[in-house]
């Protein structure tokens, strides 16, 4: 028997189907502006690409921003404990999980088996999330592709300032009027997120492992930024970093039938 | 709507299709955050009823009021004390605002990054649709914040001065200014404050703090028979009512809370799975409930709040012993002056009160409610954290404001604090 678990995020759709510890088969979609329609579709496009019918699924759990409105599910967790369970079964000796969504910035910090101790998240604001990398990336006519390996060719960086999206925007304007080169921009952008992730920390201290989740993890200059700015050693990446919230949601959904 | 009240809004100038639109937000919000609970005591209706009341039967009681020649004062934080007024035949007002709808009309006035109770009060005032606003001789704030003052100053309201620090000069100094509200009062009234009329006032202003604290007494229990989100609702009607009729309901509502409790009914579905916690932090007028909402509808029980919509408010009464007018107006003093609101340096006291409230009400987490731009409760937030770590108490720290947009956004904390407490 199956379980699944679908993260209804605000950018992405993720889903896992999970047989045992295994994943059959998982998919990344965009949320686009029907998201309860695009979330129905592409749950029934993975059970077709992977040749699973629906009754073959146990169980299925919900999570991410859209999770109380995905008509399939039996019920919902919230992303912290997904994560957290995704992680776990990925590294299972982590202890700090750096997650960046596309509006949300945590930092998740686990125990034994992946238990959850304590997380802080980002105040209402876009920035240090992806959705402020986004801005950055269409502002220097770039794709969110090429931004991380553009950063990496060059040393020199530069001072963002601003914690407000808006403001960094406008920051960035005049960085470019100055004929500042777009790397190293990138670099001053990824250093600002990386301090801000960083700093969130403040009650509790990032001990190692430390995995870094969300499709934020993708970008390596914020990989590079985050160990330049911190003293982690080693940041682990899964293959698949937008996944894990969802990963995590088809494991709960699993312990649920075994409990 | 009944046409004559529509005739007593036009006489107090309310721009009648703004306020009609604010009433219909107004309802909305309550409906959502309110009307969802399926366990609610019968003598909660009251006070749902009482929440529309305020802008319009409790308008055309103080409009009548005014007519027969009484007098009213407009009033903001809980500093400024009733029992004077009162005994001085002068009725105050609160008049913070808690709805989201009017407050981008403050930016006549006001920048947008100061806190939303400011926003909100001042947002209706511009817009045409605090009823309140023709309803008072003058408005009187205080000094518990810089944003506030300076509101006064560019409004030319009356202030009252709390002090900073607890010191004894700052002790005397509140004494005087507690003096000067009373003499402001009689002058307003022409009604001299005796011994005899405040010893009166200070009762009833007491029995009403001590029927809040006897609806509150039942949260103790492991299943409380009242939800955090209705205790929320009484606190905040305590503010707008008039005081006898307030006190009648809430006796009611405690009597049948008693009823309840000995019955084992409990205003929580499931509620023995459910984690227990405390909210502490800035208040949340009428018309605010968010915070409370995404804490309850994430499976967690309210207990208790330390806000000045909750113990801040009632917890401590004045004493009823002194017999004359000098002793009554120091007690009345001292009593105002152990307010432990965040604009005091140091504050030790808010600090240690609120570990002491967690633990006597033994919640599995204290949740910060601090609303945006408050900075005196969000600094302080870190000492508060600190000393909760210390009991070993966990804690999550809420900043927002008055619009719903980021609801989702904060179920995400509250949801994945829910499950964290409840784990432990």
């Amino acid at each position: 028997m199956l379980t699944c678990g679908i993260d209804i995020g605000a950018r992405s759709i993720d889903i896992v189907l999970l047989d045992g510890t295994r994943i059959v088969a998982s998919s990344v979609t965009e949320t686009g502006v029907t998201p309860r329609e695009n979330a129905r579709s592409a749950f029934e496009a993975l059970l077709r690409d992977a040749g699973v019918r629906s009754s073959d699924i146990a169980r299925t759990l919900a999570t991410g921003y859209g999770r109380n409105y995905f008509e399939g599910m039996d019920r919902t967790s919230s992303e912290i404990l997904c994560h957290a369970a995704g992680v776990a079964a990925l590294f299972p000796r982590v202890r700090t999980v750096i997650d960046i969504g596309a509006q949300d910035s945590k930092l998740i910090q686990t125990g034994e088996g992946g238990r959850v101790l304590d997380f802080v998240m980002n105040d209402r604001c876009a920035a240090g999330t992806g959705k402020f990398i986004e801005i950055v990336a269409a502002m220097l006519h770039l794709s969110l592709e090429e931004i991380g390996p553009l950063a990496l060719r060059t040393a020199e960086t530069c001072e963002i300032s601003s914690m407000c999206a808006v403001f960094a925007e406008s920051e960035i304007v005049g960085l470019l009027h100055k004929g500042m080169a777009r790397e190293v921009i990138l670099r001053g952008v990824f250093r600002s997120i990386a301090r801000r992730t960083l700093g969130m920390a403040g009650k509790f201290s990032l001990e190692e492992d430390v995995v870094f989740t969300g499709g934020v993890a993708l970008n390596p200059g914020i990989v590079q930024a985050l160990k330049q700015e911190s003293a982690i050693r080693e940041i682990l990446i899964p293959p698949c970093p937008q996944i894990t919230g969802a990963l995590g949601a088809a494991i709960l959904a699993r312990r649920d039938m075994v409990e | 709507m009944k046409p004559d009240i529509r005739q007593v809004w036009t006489e107090l100038e309310v721009n009648l299709d703004l306020h009609d639109q604010l009433l219909a937000s107004m309802a909305k919000s309550h409906k959502k955050t309110h009307l969802w609970q399926k366990h609610r005591p019968k003598g909660i209706e009251f006070f749902d009823h009482a929440l529309h009341a305020s802008h319009a039967e409790r308008v055309a009681e103080i409009h009548a009021f005014r007519k027969g020649g009484g007098k009213s004062i407009g009033t903001f934080c809980i500093y400024v004390p009733d029992e004077i007024a009162l005994a001085a035949d002068v009725l105050p007002i609160p008049l913070c605002g808690g709805s989201g709808w009017p407050v981008n009309y403050a930016d006549k006035m006001f920048p947008r990054d100061i806190c939303p109770i400011i926003r909100s009060t001042f947002g209706m005032a511009f817009s045409g649709t605090c009823p309140y606003k023709k309803l008072k001789d003058f408005a009187i704030g205080e000094t518990t914040c810089d944003a506030k003052k300076k509101a006064w100053d560019l409004l030319g309201f009356k202030a009252m001065e709390v002090p900073q620090k607890k010191n004894p000069v700052d002790r005397d100094l509140w004494l005087m200014e507690v003096y000067a509200f009373k003499e402001m009062m009689e002058k307003l009234s022409g009604v001299p404050v005796t011994a005899e009329k405040l010893s009166d006032n200070i009762k009833l202003v007491n029995r009403k703090r001590k029927s809040l604290q006897r609806i509150n007494e039942f949260r103790r229990l492991d299943n409380p028979p009242l939800s955090g989100l209705d205790a929320l609702l009484v606190s905040q009607i305590a503010l707008s009512q008039d005081t006898v009729k307030f006190i009648e309901a809430a006796e009611a509502l405690a009597d049948e809370l008693r009823e309840r409790a000995e019955a084992g009914i409990s205003a929580y579905e499931n509620g023995n799975r459910k984690p227990r916690v405390m909210m502490a932090g800035t208040p949340s007028p009428m018309g605010n409930a968010k915070v409370h909402y995404a804490v309850e509808s994430s499976g967690m029980k309210i207990v208790a709040d330390e806000s000045c919509t909750g113990l801040r408010y009632y917890s401590a009464l004045v004493d009823e012993s002194q017999t004359t007018l000098e002793g009554m107006i120091r007690a009345i003093a001292d009593r105002y002056f152990s307010i432990d609101c965040s604009c005091f340096s140091p504050n030790k006291e808010r600090i240690e009160n609120v570990v002491k409230v967690a633990q006597e009400y033994r919640v599995k987490g204290v949740v910060q409610n601090i609303l945006q731009y408050c900075h005196g409760y969000n600094v302080e937030a870190k000492a508060v954290e600190n000393a909760l770590n210390e009991a070993h108490i966990p804690s999550l720290k809420i900043v927002s404001d008055y619009s719903d947009e980021d609801l989702e956004q904060l179920r995400v904390r509250t949801e994945s604090f829910a499950e964290l407490i409840g784990a432990k």
